[in-house]
Parts: C-alpha cells; sequence; structure tokens
C-alpha cells in the first residue's frame, strides 16, 4: 500500500495530530528544521521526537543540548511522565554543548568537534535520531553569514553522510518568521528536506498556539496551521480531519432526550452518536434541557460527562433539582462526572483538549457542554470555530453523543437563530429555544429547527419547567399568533367552557328526543291497542254477519221445507 | 604579572581544518613574540581522539585551553583576533 511505503521514509515523532498532518512523520534520514519563538515548545517537540524514536522505533537518540543544559531539559520533561532517566545513556544520550559562559572567543571557529564527539557517539549508540536543541546560540557566535552558512552546511552534510534523522531547532520570534526571508537564517530553510514553524501569540489575553509545516520535500502535507497545546502528556496537535472519521458507520439508535414529548417530536429522540445544538437566549432552559439529556442517560447506565463553563458542579446539580432531575446520586454513584470548567483557563484549544481527555478518562457515552459559546468568547478569531467543530468530529468518531448549548445574546440584536460559531451547519439537530413576550408574560418556546434524518414535528411547543420536571405543551394559533403561558391557559380555559355548555345542550336534546321517543313509544302502544280492538271488532262484525247469512239460510231452507220443495237437500244439519 | 611563569596550553583541533590549521600558526606566533621558551603547548586532534573532546566539553574547533597559570582559559576560535587572544591571556600587559 501506497501509506504503508511512504510511512517506511519516515520517522514517526509520537506527537498526537503531527503525524497525521506529514502523512506518518518527519522524513527519515533528513533533516527539519524546527523554528519556534522562546517558550514555543520546540524543545518538548524535538524531546518527544527522541523519546518515541527509543521507546517505539528502537532508534536510539542524541539530544544535543546547545542552550538549556541536559539536566534542565530532563527536569523540564520530567512533568511529561516520559521517564527519561531509564532511557539516558544506552539509548537516549544527552550531550551538553552549551558554549560556557566564560568562553571567549578569538576569530573563526567550526563545528568539527562537536562532530567528531557525535561521530563515535553515534556509532557506538547506533544512533538513529538526532536532535540539535537552539542552533542558533552556536551560530550567534560565528562572525558573519557566510561562516554560519559554512557550519550549518557543514552540520547537514554530516547529517545526511550518516542517515540520521535529525531536528534543528530555531529561535525565532514570531515577528521573525514572518520575515524569514529577509533572516540570516533564511537559507536553512532552504537546505532542510521539512520546516516546521510553531508560533505562539496571544490572542485577545488568550494564549494560542500553532504548528504550521511550511515545506516537506517529497511529501504531501496538511498546509494549515493548526493549533496545538502543551499539556500533560508533551505536544498535542489538533487536526482537523480525523482519519478514524472515514470509517464511522452510522447508527439508526435512538437515545432519549430526557423529555417524552420532545422524544416524540423527534422520532423517538436523538440519534446515538449525534451532536445537539440548543441555542437560547439567557434563562431559556438551555441547562435544563441538556440536564434532562444527561439524567436520561444515566437512566439507562450510560457513563456521561457534564461540562458547565457557567456554574459549579453543585449549582447545576442543585438547580436542576429544582425542576425534578435528580442528577446527585448518578454522580454518587460515579456514572455522571460534573466538570465545572470555569477551573480550566487557557485557548479554547486547552479546553478542547482538556474535554477530550477527561471524557476518555470517563469512558462518557453521552457529553454535555454548557454552554459551547464560551469558546466565542475567548477566541474571537477563527480558531473558535475550529474547535467546536472538530469537538463535534471528535465526538462522532467516538460515538459519543454530544449535547451542546449555545448561549445567543439577546441584546445583540442578532437575528435570533443565527449561531455565533456557525456549528448550527454541523450539528446534527438543533433545538432553539426562546421567550415569547406576550400579554405581560415572558414564555419558553421550544422549536426544532433542525434534525437530520428525522422526521421531526415543526410546531413551536411551550416548554414548561416546574418542580416535576420538564414538559412540553402544545401551543395555540389564533390569528396567526402563538399563544403561550396564560393566554394558553385561556385559551383552554375558554375552549373547556365552550366543551361544557356543548356537553349539557347535547344532554338536554338527548333528553328532549328520549321524551319525544317514549312519548311516540306510548302512541305506538295506545295504537296498537285500537288496532287490536279495531280487528275484535272486524272479527266479530264478520262473525254476526256469518251467522246471520246462515241464518237466512236456515230460514230459507226450512221455507223449503216448510214449503215441500224438492227433494233434493243440499244441507242436512 | 606572571613574567616568569611557564603557560602550558592544550589547543583542540581538528585535523587539517584551515581553522585549525590557522589556530596552530597563530599559537605558535604567539608564543614565539611573547612567551620565547616558557611555554608548552599539548595538540589534540579531536578527529583522532574524539572521546577527549567528549570527555573534555570541547564541540567548537579550534579551542584553546590555557591551563596555567591561573586562572584557566578557555578561548575558541583560530586566534586571528590577536588582541583578543593576548587579553584573554592576560599577555596584554607584555604586548603594551
Amino acid at each position: 500500500m501506497k501509506s504503508a511505503q511512504s510511512r517506511s521514509f519516515k520517522a514517526p515523532c509520537g506527537i498526537a495530530g503531527f503525524d497525521e498532518i506529514t502523512n506518518g512523520g518527519l522524513p527519515r534520514g533528513r533533516t527539519t528544521l524546527l523554528v519556534g519563538a522562546p517558550g514555543a515548545g520546540k524543545t518538548i517537540f524535538a524531546l518527544k521526537f527522541l523519546v518515541h524514536g527509543v521507546r517505539q522505533c528502537r532508534e536510539p537518540g542524541i539530544f544535543v543540548a546547545l542552550e538549556e543544559s541536559s539536566k534542565r531539559v530532563v527536569a523540564n520533561a520530567e512533568s511529561f511522565g516520559w521517564e527519561l532517566a531509564q532511557l539516558q545513556e544506552r539509548k537516549l544520550f544527552f550531550l551538553d554543548a552549551q558554549p560556557m559562559h566564560d568562553l571567549i572567543q578569538a576569530g573563526d571557529f567550526d563545528l568539527g568537534g562537536m562532530l567528531a564527539a557525535l561521530e563515535v557517539k553515534t556509532k557506538e549508540m547506533r544512533a538513529k535520531r538526532i536532535v540539535f536543541d537552539a542552533i542558533d546560540v552556536v551560530l550567534a557566535l560565528l562572525p558573519d553569514a557566510a561562516t554560519r552558512r559554512r557550519e550549518i552546511y557543514r552540520l547537514h552534510d554530516w547529517l545526511l553522510a550518516r542517515e540520521l534523522t535529525g531536528v534543528i531547532t530555531l529561535k525565532a520570534s514570531s515577528d521573525e518568521m514572518s520575515h524569514m526571508l529577509e533572516q540570516p537564517f533564511s537559507f536553512m530553510q532552504f537546505m532542510v528536506d521539512c520546516a516546521v514553524m510553531l508560533s505562539h501569540s496571544m490572542v485577545m489575553g488568550v494564549s494560542q498556539r500553532n504548528l504550521r509545516v511550511q515545506k516537506y520535500r517529497g511529501s504531501g502535507f496538511d498546509e494549515n496551521e493548526a493549533p496545538f497545546l502543551i499539556g500533560k502528556d508533551g505536544l498535542e496537535i489538533a487536526v482537523a480531519r480525523s482519519p478514524r472519521r472515514t470509517g464511522l458507520k452510522a447508527t439508526s439508535e435512538r437515545v432519549s432526550s430526557g423529555v417524552a414529548r420532545l422524544d416524540t417530536m423527534l422520532d423517538g429522540g436523538y440519534y446515538r452518536g449525534a451532536s445537539v445544538l440548543i441555542t437560547g437566549f439567557p434563562g431559556t432552559a438551555k441547562t435544563t434541557l441538556s440536564g434532562a439529556f444527561a439524567e436520561a442517560a444515566c437512566r439507562r447506565g450510560e457513563r456521561t460527562m457534564f461540562v458547565s463553563f457557567d456554574s459549579d458542579c453543585g449549582e447545576v446539580v442543585r438547580n436542576l433539582t429544582s425542576v425534578g432531575i435528580a442528577l446527585e446520586r448518578h454522580v454518587r454513584s460515579g456514572r455522571l462526572r460534573m466538570i465545572s470548567a470555569r477551573s480550566i483557563t487557557g485557548s479554547a484549544e486547552t479546553y478542547l483538549v482538556r474535554i477530550k481527555s477527561l471524557a476518555k478518562k470517563h469512558r462518557a457515552r453521552c457529553l454535555v457542554i454548557d454552554p459551547v459559546s464560551i469558546w466565542s468568547k475567548s477566541d474571537r478569531n477563527s480558531t473558535a470555530h475550529s474547535v467546536a467543530e472538530r469537538m463535534i468530529d471528535w465526538s462522532k468518531s467516538e460515538g459519543i453523543t454530544l449535547v451542546c448549548t449555545m448561549l445567543l445574546d439577546e441584546m445583540s440584536g442578532r437575528s435570533g437563530e443565527t449561531s455565533s460559531l456557525q456549528i448550527s451547519t454541523l450539528a446534527d439537530t438543533w433545538i432553539h429555544l426562546n421567550y415569547l413576550v406576550q400579554a405581560g408574560e415572558r414564555n419558553r418556546g421550544l422549536s426544532i429547527v433542525k434534525a437530520r434524518g428525522t422526521a421531526h414535528s415543526n410546531q413551536v411547543r411551550e416548554l414548561i419547567l416546574s418542580d416535576a420536571g420538564v414538559t412540553l405543551a402544545d401551543t395555540y394559533s389564533a390569528g396567526g399568533e402563538v399563544l403561550m403561558g396564560t393566554l394558553r391557559w385561556e385559551k383552554e380555559r375558554a375552549e373547556r367552557a365552550s366543551h361544557d355548555a356543548a356537553e349539557v345542550a347535547a344532554k338536554l336534546k338527548r333528553v328532549r328526543l328520549d321524551a319525544e321517543e317514549a312519548e311516540l313509544a306510548v302512541r305506538i302502544r295506545s295504537l296498537q291497542t285500537e288496532l287490536v280492538a279495531k280487528q275484535v271488532e272486524k272479527k266479530l262484525l264478520a262473525r254476526s254477519t256469518e251467522s246471520s247469512k246462515g241464518e237466512q239460510s236456515r230460514g230459507r231452507t226450512r221455507m223449503k221445507e216448510l214449503r215441500g220443495a224438492d227433494a233434493a237437500i243440499p244441507g242436512r244439519k | 604579572m606572571n613574567r616568569h611563569a611557564t603557560y602550558r596550553f592544550r589547543l583542540y583541533v581538528a585535523g587539517d581544518a584551515p581553522n585549525s590549521a590557522l589556530a596552530r600558526a597563530n599559537l605558535a606566533a604567539l608564543c614565539r613574540a611573547h612567551l620565547s621558551d616558557r611555554h608548552k603547548i599539548e595538540i589534540v586532534d579531536v578527529l583522532l581522539h574524539p572521546k577527549r573532546a567528549l570527555a573534555d566539553g570541547v564541540f567548537m574547533t579550534p579551542t584553546l585551553l590555557k591551563l596555567a597559570p591561573s586562572p584557566a582559559r578557555r578561548i575558541v576560535g583560530n586566534l586571528a583576533q590577536t588582541q583578543t587572544a593576548l587579553l584573554a591571556l592576560g599577555l596584554e600587559a607584555v604586548a603594551a
């Protein structure tokens, strides 16, 4: 495979994110120039490169300390837990080559001595990686540009000839970095095969570190500036595109939002692994809604993390208890981890990395960030956007269901539904909460702006908070206006009253009909009786007619007898 | 000053590299001019004895160590800047 092949030409650094940016690491057997302002993280980068080589690639390394003494370098790196002490000497060698402070310079010199010493050491250790930390210190002692160039080329040739993967760090203020070409050290950039810039600036008083690969001969790389952080484990570089993302399987599993009606509105709830954005003005119950989600997750037995930027964990738990969301027992059982992010200071990047590592440690399946808009506060440039974006990317790749709230500034007169971070385009479900001021009342309204892959209700619902919990109520639209709160209640009452009236009327009508029916029944019965009487009468009449007829015929027979008529007697009665 | 003390020098060179060759010549000339008959020069070629360079912490060549008389001095460079070198070695008064 192509990637596997290119990997063998690269020496992985083990720095989170960097190997992704460069598709595998630094060029093997070549030299990389690492430029950055003081405190930008050059030494940590370089040291991690060596440590990773020793630990993971069985490549011994040499660290040539030209500025800080090796003791200090080791001590400074102690906090990263790299355990340098057990690597030292045999696998990782520190050469203290700082120009001595009592050094007197008289005339031109070269680095022959250092290279000779390194030659021995390299052979002895079979070193594959080498770092020259702060080459500028030595270069500064050289009298002119031509001499500097000569020594750099000497160093470079030496590295190439020994096929060492080298990293040379160079101090340059961020100002100078932009004018690199005019710098005396600019030729180094042409010489080396790979150049990496580290910058450290303050944006609105918040520290912001960025890394950029400026060139990389013979390899593709991510050319964009990537924010990074010096954290507990050393350097962590934020990569916008996570390679794991591509192999992601979308799930159709639903998770409850914690509000039954909202689940119905969303056709069953949020998708597992989806990112949900809840926007709203201050006090529109964003936290409550996300708290309901957290509680539902805990009740399902899922490990959940709730990051609050607004208030202390205790306050959040207490406030949510007042609306019937009981988080306390989940916190106690350890299923729910409450993080008060007010304790974290720094750039958006810092938050992201901290939240990521905390969530990883907690093995969280559901994550709430309340509110995510804090990131637009600390960084007013595009970085905040990319942080929120990466947060979503990351949670997706981890299959974590993410609910973040975003505060909209009511006063700013924004159109209400524009989210400042523009993460609304990335979020799968976007729920907007707002106020409806009507008839001297302020009521909360909830609407689903979008829900990817879900048939969802288009209606605005009223969000009602009570000590029994969070519920949604249907709103009434009358004359093109949505009614909430008391107006809704009045409308409901009016409707109830009219309903009652209708019911009474119906009852009355039924009674009347019953009466009529009864009357008719009675009439039917009397008519029937009459009918029977008539029939009887008719029968009687028929009989009397017959008997009189019989009488007559009998009379006639008798008469005939009496008259002595014919002997043929038809009837002999 | 140490007018009659014997100067002991150790010069680290990197083979016949231009600066190293220059340093050798400059040191010899300096000693001839200022320290005739009262100097000892030890030459260490770091290309031949890299471990010594490593042990002695000599990374820039040429490097001249003045071992005696005290104070010890370490001078880096080809010694072309004679005034600086003399000053560092405490020989300026002699030169004047």
